[in-house]
């Protein structure tokens, strides 16, 4: 009896130590992400005031509507949200669809130098991307396709080629890792179901198509998930090969504290920016709040694991 | 009999097959990854003059390694000062992710918010938004200090009580006073351990409680084994990942140095270097790691 009741006691303080740390690291995450969006109604005597924590002391719907419109017209936010979203849907798209072909290569084909290739695969993970970026960066500034053209070749940067061609190719930003996602997937469906498709006149892209792929569908929505906002996120490649071509939200985001006079105060900065990070995060956030479940389902049931 | 040597095998086939798969890989490593990064190792050893049809390479030998070593201001107090807080922060990274992930493993009411507020940050870790809190921080800092201060000095207190070795006081002090951080950097181990939990199959667990084991022997006689192989993943991802990251003082130094000041050659050389310290710091990490690491194959 005392034994039941002894395991019954540990196990509801386990219970109740577990949801307080839960608790306290959840507001932990959460509580930067709120902190943003109540500065982003303050005024700025309201950030000096000690006695304001959250809720400020003006709460006019009118002044917090003043105060969106002007940054969002400042960040030209609506044109540039477009402009990401179209970019970033494109590029991951295109991301996907090249490692998702490489990854079911890598998994399900035996060839010579299989290991070797994946294993390039892993390096191109490690390999800081700053140390490549500048001879891309004239690669690219003067296209000539590798030496086939003599004068002086084409300039890509501001274009969307030097994108497309590193997506379609597998060697954009973080792609390893997709490859390395995909591979596990594949690798891990069962050969009889591959040989009943041979067996049944399904030649080799059919059975790709019409038997691999339809069973991925979580693992295809990981990738890209996880593409879209990296692409979104990212402005180390943008800035380095969208110079001066298309006007994405993260640039406008970067230049947002330009546009105000340099005499205005911090306070008054912080909310800005503060109204700029939010407005930017806010796309991801809602894209994230209606996929966030078939996210993580998929990458538990599959998964980077082999 | 001409007719047969052109015929392939079935295993010939999908020989050619597989590569045929794999060529846009291919074709996208030697033109957009191994060219480049030939040409990066050339660029540190000359300089770069642009011409008006295109740009020049001057050889100049190891100046530009000279120039990043001895008269740069910056880059060796950055080296440093980057490689060991990220040395430093690896272990705690490491545990904090898997012990979270075993207790998010486990069944709860609310486990789904809760999984889901976890993987946030994977998404709130923008280049841009670190370029824009600093000029944040200096506001939080000056708001929070007093609370950070008193937080750290009763955890202190704490820990001395329990008399526990200095290092080991200083060390979780510092984890703890970077919490954020931490969290940020273990999004991802925490996916990836969360995976491997789950895929631990079921029957091992089950023949365990039949031979009587209690929890913490399950746990280390069976969970921790098959689960060990992730540890170097993570290891690995982390090491990149902080390595990489936009946050980074010195990663950002030298973007600097290329995009503002555009010395090319010097930049080019100081990431040379780091490269070489970040595959030095994997090799060894990997190695130790490897040989504790257990495969069920």
């Amino acid at each position: 009896m005392s034994a039941v009741l002894k395991r019954r006691l540990a196990g509801l303080s386990w219970s109740v130590v577990r949801s307080v740390l839960l608790i306290g690291l959840c507001f932990l995450i959460v509580n930067p992400v709120f902190i943003k969006l109540t500065t982003t109604i303050m005024t700025e005597k309201d950030i000096f005031d000690p006695t304001v924590q959250w809720v400020p002391r003006d709460l006019s719907l009118t002044r917090i509507a003043k105060h969106y419109a002007e940054v969002i017209r400042n960040m030209g936010y609506f044109r540039n949200t477009l402009n990401s979203l179209v970019f970033s849907s494109i590029i991951s798209l295109c991301q996907l669809f090249s490692c998702t072909i490489i990854g079911y290569g890598l998994g399900r084909y035996q060839f010579r130098g299989r290991g070797l290739l994946f294993g390039l695969v892993v390096f191109t993970l490690v390999v800081p991307p700053q140390m490549i970026t500048i001879p891309l960066f004239l690669n690219f500034r003067y296209f000539d396709f590798f030496g086939l053209l003599k004068d002086g070749g084409f300039d890509l940067i501001g274009t969307y080629w030097p994108f497309l061609l590193t997506a379609l190719t597998g060697t954009g930003g973080k792609n390893g890792l997709f490859i390395f996602i995909a591979r596990q997937h594949f690798r891990g469906m069962p050969k009889a179901l591959e040989e009943s498709a041979y067996i049944d006149g399904a030649g080799q892209f059919r059975t790709f198509w019409q038997i691999m792929l339809p069973g991925a569908g979580p693992i295809l929505l990981v990738i890209f998930l996880f593409s879209f906002v990296w692409q979104w996120n990212d402005i180390f490649y943008t800035s380095t090969f969208m110079r001066g071509g298309l006007y994405l939200l993260p640039f406008a985001l970067r230049d947002l504290p330009g546009k105000y006079h340099w005499s205005v105060s911090t306070e008054f900065r912080t909310i800005v920016n503060n109204t700029g990070m939010f407005l930017f995060i806010l796309p991801l956030l809602i894209l994230y709040v209606f996929l966030q479940r078939y996210f993580i389902e998929s990458i538990e049931r599959t998964g980077i694991v082999g | 009999m001409r007719r047969r040597m052109f015929r392939l095998t079935l295993s010939q086939k999908r020989n050619w097959a597989g590569y045929l798969w794999v060529s846009p890989f291919i074709i996208g490593f030697i033109f957009f990854f191994l060219a480049p990064m030939l040409q990066s190792f050339r660029f540190s050893v000359s300089e770069l003059i642009f011409t008006t049809e295109g740009y020049d390479l001057k050889y100049v030998g190891i100046q530009n390694f000279r120039y990043a070593v001895t008269v740069d201001p910056n880059f060796n107090q950055y080296f440093t000062e980057t490689i060991s807080s990220i040395l430093v922060s690896i272990p705690s990274v490491i545990m904090f992710s898997f012990f979270i992930a075993s207790v998010l493993n486990q069944e709860f009411r609310g486990r789904t918010l809760v999984r889901a507020i976890f993987f946030l940050p994977v998404i709130l870790t923008a280049g841009v938004l670190h370029q824009l809190e600093v000029e944040d921080l200096m506001y939080l800092t000056t708001r929070d200090r007093a609370n950070v201060m008193l937080s750290t000095a009763s955890l202190r207190d704490f820990f001395m009580e329990m008399s526990l070795p200095r290092w080991i006081i200083s060390y979780v002090i510092m984890a703890a006073g970077n919490l954020p951080q931490l969290i940020e950097y273990s999004a991802i181990p925490i996916l990836i351990f969360l995976a491997g939990l789950q895929s631990v199959p079921g029957q091992l667990y089950e023949c365990a409680k039949l031979e009587g084991a209690t929890g913490w022997e399950t746990f280390w006689k069976i969970t921790f084994p098959l689960i060990s192989p992730l540890f170097l993943t993570n290891v690995i991802f982390i090491i990149v990942y902080s390595f990489t990251s936009p946050g980074n003082q010195l990663v950002s130094y030298i973007s600097d140095l290329t995009w503002g000041r555009g010395i090319f050659g010097v930049s080019v050389a100081m990431s040379l270097m780091y490269f070489a310290a970040i595959s030095l710091i994997l090799l060894v990490v990997g190695f130790i790691i490897e040989r504790n690491v257990f495969y069920m194959e």
